[in-house]
């Protein structure tokens, strides 16, 4: 059985579903929200996902993210299998690979744009003195250095989502999930971002997933993956 | 260096609220207060008892037996002690002192006042051994008598007044006595004491109303106890052997259980402190629901989440409990100086340990109220937490 699932895992993917089906039991009845879902995802992959709300598609996205585990079927991150790992293994697997961009940004309200982006990079190494690395990445990202030390209330929806980039790429993970990245952005905006996702994709490798209801931003990616009633159903690209 | 980022991350938490924090601190300065205070005035009521009761606790007191005074006990007076039970008392003991002591009450007249006062009758030798001279000097002949502090106080007798002794005769004061306080043997702060002749003249009795027996070591009172009890209880009880410093130790055992309970009713104000801070801390975590969904989605782990709301617990109990332990040095001096009207005992170390007992009572009753906040906050699905609105 072992040497079986290792042989899943050992496909080369950096995300691979085989048979995953998530169960949400609720008192008025089960809720099966994927449904024996194969899915293979390669390295440097972009991938959107699209299909109506309650489609199974943030399911998706948190299974993939190790913020839950499958009800049955193997899920392979990295060639790792997760199902029975323990929830500080499934953590630091996510802290070590796997960044996450919201789409209403999730920044820290207490800490400065500079402090947002130091804290997953300080739990990793435990140490407090990477400003360097925290300010490249700021950089790169785009935002004016006089922004840096300004709390997430004093930043506008852009430059609060390119802090939110910046914090995902800190830990330099190969792979980065997005949720409707752009959904809580102006059309202007929006676009900077997606060519900042589409920049990381192209030349640093990095394998995104992204969810959205938005085809011209679903464009951006070079697959497009549709789910309904947590079913695959369609893949093009 | 997680630690140091946790901490700082809970100050600055701390901060943000900082008027339910606020409120927070206050009910822990207010049960640390009360609890150090409270512990202050046991303390001090203890060692003031302590004080005024430890210069008799080298004693033994031998009184006749009381036994069968009681109902249907046949209501006789106890006899007296005889010379010749002091006698034996004296070669049973030796080399410690053995002193027989007379006393009765009598009406007596000082001027032109008549007042009522215990009259001890002694012999001269032992008088010093016993009693401490405030002014004046010992009884010189058997028609001199000196005087307790409080008795000369309160009925303005100084060195040379005279004394009636009901109709017993008169007596010129030599001496006041140095207040006592109060004893298991004798209590001469409220009355005169006399030459034993003259105590025998005057009232014809034949035999002692006690003996004190002083102990010079006192690892050996019950050894010496057992020895008057074989001498003089051989064939029937005829005395009766009380060791002053158990009745001490009893006394003190009790004020001291009694300091102690209201030590632990002022701890139920830090209790009231304590649900506060649960109260406020749970607050916390529901208010930061999404905020922990977002920090274990960027890969903070459960006993990380559970540190950092530890972390503001100890904040705030650091705060309210290093503040409470400053002031509880005020309120320990208010309670003493208004209960006991005395605050010589608020800086002795047995006192101001209570300050580190209310210090670490107040830490720990905000660890203990943090914990479960902080293992609800660990313990959220990271899902629904980010999905909280």
């Amino acid at each position: 059985m072992e040497e079986e699932i290792n042989a899943i895992c050992s496909n080369g993917s950096i995300i691979r579903f085989h048979e995953v089906t998530k169960v949400y039991p609720l008192p008025g009845g089960d809720v099966v929200a994927l449904d024996s879902v194969n899915l293979d995802l390669d390295p440097g992959d972009f991938v959107a996902i699209m299909g109506p709300s309650g489609s199974g598609k943030s399911t998706l996205l948190n299974l993939m993210g190790c913020l839950d585990t499958p009800t049955s079927g193997e899920l392979c991150i990295k060639g790792r299998n997760i199902r029975g790992m323990s929830d500080e293994e499934l953590t630091v697997l996510r802290r070590d690979n796997i960044g996450f961009i919201f789409q209403v940004f999730n920044l820290l309200p207490l800490l400065t744009a500079l402090e947002n982006v130091q804290y997953p990079l300080i739990l990793k190494t435990g140490n407090r003195e990477c400003q360097d690395r925290c300010q490249a990445v700021l950089a790169a990202m785009e935002l004016d250095e006089s922004l840096y030390s300004h709390k997430p209330s004093e930043l506008s929806g852009g430059q609060q989502q390119r802090v939110a980039i910046a914090r995902a790429l800190v830990n330099d993970p190969e792979i980065l999930l997005a949720d409707e990245p752009t959904g809580n952005l102006d059309s202007k905006t929006g676009t900077a971002i997606m060519a900042l996702l589409d920049d990381l994709n192209r030349n640093q490798g990095k394998t995104i997933v992204m969810v959205t209801h938005d085809p011209a931003i679903a464009r951006y990616a070079r697959r497009i993956i549709r789910i309904v009633d947590g079913k695959i159903t369609d893949t093009e690209g | 260096m997680h630690s140091r980022m946790f901490f700082d991350f809970a100050r600055r938490n701390v901060r943000l609220h900082w008027l339910r924090s606020l409120l927070a601190v206050l009910g822990i300065i207010i049960g640390v207060v009360t609890i150090v205070s409270i512990g202050i005035l046991g303390n001090s009521l203890v060692l003031a008892i302590s004080d005024s009761l430890s210069t008799v606790g080298d004693s033994i007191i031998v009184s006749p037996h009381a036994g069968g005074m009681g109902f249907g006990g046949g209501g006789s007076a106890p006899e007296l002690i005889s010379d010749r039970d002091v006698e034996q008392i004296r070669r049973a003991v030796a080399p410690h002192v053995t002193i027989p002591v007379y006393s009765g009450a009598s009406r007596m007249k000082i001027g032109n006042e008549d007042t009522v006062g215990v009259v001890y009758g002694l012999k001269s030798d032992d008088i010093p051994i016993l009693l401490e001279l405030a002014e004046g000097t010992y009884l010189r002949g058997s028609s001199s008598a000196m005087v307790g502090a409080r008795f000369a106080e309160q009925n303005d007798i100084k060195v040379g007044s005279r004394i009636t002794v009901g109709d017993k005769g008169s007596l010129r004061v030599v001496g006041i006595l140095k207040e006592r306080g109060m004893g298991f043997d004798i209590n001469p702060d409220y009355g005169i004491v006399v030459e034993s002749r003259w105590f025998e003249d005057a009232y014809g009795q034949d035999g002692y109303d006690l003996v004190i027996v002083k102990v010079k070591d006192l690892n050996q009172i019950d050894e010496v106890k057992v020895e008057i009890e074989r001498q003089l209880n051989r064939r029937e009880t005829v005395v009766d052997v009380i060791d002053t410093r158990a009745i001490l130790d009893t006394i003190l055992t009790a004020f001291g259980q009694i300091s102690t309970f209201t030590t632990a009713i002022g701890g139920i104000s830090l209790i009231v402190a304590g649900v506060s801070i649960l109260n406020i801390m749970l607050m916390s975590v529901t208010e930061r629901i999404k905020e922990i969904g977002v920090l274990r989605s960027i890969g903070t782990k459960r006993q990380e989440i559970r540190r950092m709301f530890l972390y503001e617990a100890l904040i705030l109990g650091l705060i309210g409990s290093g503040i409470g332990g400053v002031l509880s040095i005020f309120g320990g001096y208010a309670v003493s100086l208004v209960m006991l009207q005395t605050t010589e005992y608020l800086f002795v170390p047995s006192s101001l340990i209570y300050i580190a007992y209310g210090i670490a009572f107040g830490i720990g009753t905000s660890l203990l109220s943090g914990l479960y906040p902080a293992w609800k906050a660990s313990n959220l699905n990271p899902i629904e937490a980010l999905r909280h609105e």
